[in-house]
């Protein structure tokens, strides 16, 4: 492969013509995609646009088919030999997601464990270090998100809000470059999409590099530092949030934005 | 508050306090009529052993006679070992059966295809001839064996119900891994979970809860499928007790005793089940803890 976007010690990941085919829908058509190390990217666009199948495959949780994704100038998914790129087997795919944590919409946490043993599982059973250093850490990531008196509680002992904190806890455990965020608030009754986003506002301010798939658009607005809008499979617009949101150029970004906010 | 209440065209309706009403529960009469019809059946059957011509004192006598209860330990072993090789070969075949790698597949496949496609009988009957098409088994020049010293009625017996419940253990457990969402697979993906940590320590401990109750009832059945090993000369509870027969006539009294064993030993783990059902159902909604 002759592409080699490194430019930068700035850019924490590059995409470069990533294609993404189910049959004979395209999901993601040629993406292109560039985030510096501490950027907020927050990803807008209408169901079905290609948003969710390009972050799973910014984590290799699918495989794509054609184009190339750095993250930290590790080539994802392949090892390269001069013009030869070498399928990675599991392990090592395993260990290249260490690089991304990753929210998902139905928060996804292990069911058969309380808060604080989804928290230490990663670290305990992946980076196979010493539990009690470990528990330190989960007890204090619970705390940042503000679930101290939920150690022992299931997921199912709790509120959607309050799964969806201990989620992002469970990623940060991990301390990941790179936080992914899959409409993390899209699943939450109204009144606790606040909690979340509190949370995701103090993390962006602690610098964490993060790409935000979201429809909250107030909250794209005020903590991103770009925004991208996606339609069909394709990167339409990015710019500003004030740009993107606020004066969008294309006229799908402008029906869209207008369909969010009736 | 209904919307027009108070106004002119609606008017609260009078009704009679509820209070004062006397409730009569239901009565289920056709309950008690069933009891009485099966109490009566009951009666009738235990009337009918108890003045047949069954000596329940040798019933007693070879209820705890050495080579029944040798027979029994044998039974329960035999159980326990084959069950344990059968769910150690259908989780492995479950898994392989589920692998994208087509080699595994197709062997899982075909595993699970001739095992449920003969047989059990059948299959126990290849194990302890198997000295006929194999005269010594190993790896010629390294390690060698005469199969008849290998192929016990015990090793025979291990290998036929062990192997044969592998393949129907393998289809539960494929069932118990698909219940388990696909989201779980992709979150421990996503903090670097290779694939069989996550098969250990994410898909299967939540699967437990579908795999169990039928795991729990297949266990049961084969407390009772051992009894076919007598064809192979294992000798369970049953095959000794033919053997006691034979010898002294009293086959219905000797039939009775294996089967108060088969219950008692069956009832104990109807109990056991029940625990482990509750163990593995931890974190779940509807458990209904400390119940
Ligand atoms: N596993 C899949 N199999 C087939 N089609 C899929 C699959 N995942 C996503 N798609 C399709 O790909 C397109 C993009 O989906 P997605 O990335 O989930 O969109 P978004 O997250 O923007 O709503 C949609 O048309 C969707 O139906
Ligand atoms: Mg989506």
């Amino acid at each position: 492969m002759s592409l080699d976007p490194r430019q930068s010690a700035q850019t924490l990941l590059s995409a470069r013509k990533v294609t993404k085919t189910f049959g004979s829908l395209t999901a993601l058509d040629a993406v292109d995609l560039d985030v510096t190390r501490g950027e907020v990217l927050c990803i807008i666009g209408p169901s079905g646009s290609g948003k969710s199948t390009l972050l799973r495959c910014l984590n290799q949780i699918e495989r794509f088919d054609r184009g190339a994704i750095w993250i930290d100038e590790e080539l994802v998914g392949y090892r390269q030999d001069g013009d030869t790129l070498y399928e990675l087997d599991d392990r090592a795919i395993a260990r290249q997601r260490l690089a991304c944590g990753m929210v998902f919409q139905r928060f996804n946490l292990f069911n058969h464990m309380t808060a604080l043993q989804n928290v230490m599982e990663g670290p305990v059973t992946v980076l196979k270090r010493p539990r009690q250093e470990v528990r330190q850490e989960a007890i204090a990531l619970l705390q940042r998100v503000g679930l101290s008196d939920k150690h022992d509680a299931y997921p199912a002992q709790l509120s959607g809000g309050q799964q969806q904190r201990v989620a992002i806890a469970r990623a940060l455990a991990m301390k990941p470059k790179l936080m992914l965020f899959d409409e993390p608030t899209s699943a939450l009754d109204p009144e606790l999409v606040g909690e979340v986003l509190t949370v995701m506002r103090d993390l962006a301010a602690s610098g964490m590099t993060m790409i935000v798939v979201t429809h909250e658009l107030g909250f794209a607005r005020e903590v991103a530092d770009r925004v991208i809008f996606m339609d069909g499979g394709r990167i339409v617009e990015t710019g500003a949030p004030d740009q993107v949101l606020g004066e969008p150029s294309e006229q799908r970004t402008r029906d869209f934005i207008a369909a969010v906010l009736s | 508050m209904t919307p027009a209440a108070g106004s002119e065209a609606y008017r609260t309706p009078v009704r009679p306090d509820p209070t004062a009403f006397t409730i009569m529960p239901r009565r289920h009469y056709g309950r008690w009529l069933a009891t009485a019809l099966i109490l009566l059946a009951i009666g009738g059957i235990v009337r009918a052993f108890a003045l047949g011509q069954i000596e329940w004192s040798v019933v007693g006598q070879f209820l705890t006679a050495p080579a029944i209860l040798f027979g029994l330990v044998n039974t329960i072993i035999m159980a326990i070992a084959a069950m344990a090789l059968g769910i150690t070969l259908g989780v492995l075949f479950a898994v392989m059966v589920m692998s994208p790698n087509p080699v595994l597949h197709y062997s899982a496949k075909g595993y699970i295809w001739f095992f449920r496609g003969t047989p059990l009988i059948l299959q126990l009957l290849l194990w302890f001839n198997l000295a006929l098409v194999f005269p010594t088994l190993g790896i010629p020049g390294l390690f060698e064996f005469r199969t008849v010293d290998v192929i016990t009625p015990f090793m025979a017996t291990l290998l036929g119900l062990g192997i044969n419940q592998g393949a129907y253990t393998a289809e539960v457990v494929r069932a118990g891994i698909l219940s388990v969402d696909q989201g779980q697979t992709e979150a421990a993906q996503s903090i670097g979970m290779a694939r069989p940590t996550i098969m250990r320590r994410i898909v299967l401990p939540q699967a437990m809860r579908v795999i169990i109750p039928p795991v729990g009832n297949e266990f049961i059945s084969m407390v009772k499928l051992t009894s076919l090993a007598s064809v192979i000369q294992f000798s369970e509870i049953l095959r000794n007790a033919q053997t006691i027969y034979f010898a002294n006539g009293r086959v219905i009294e000797l039939l009775i005793v294996a089967a108060i064993w088969y219950i008692a030993v069956v009832s104990v783990m109807s109990f056991g089940q029940h625990f482990l059902e509750r163990r593995f159902s931890r974190g779940q909604a509807n458990r209904g803890r400390g119940q």
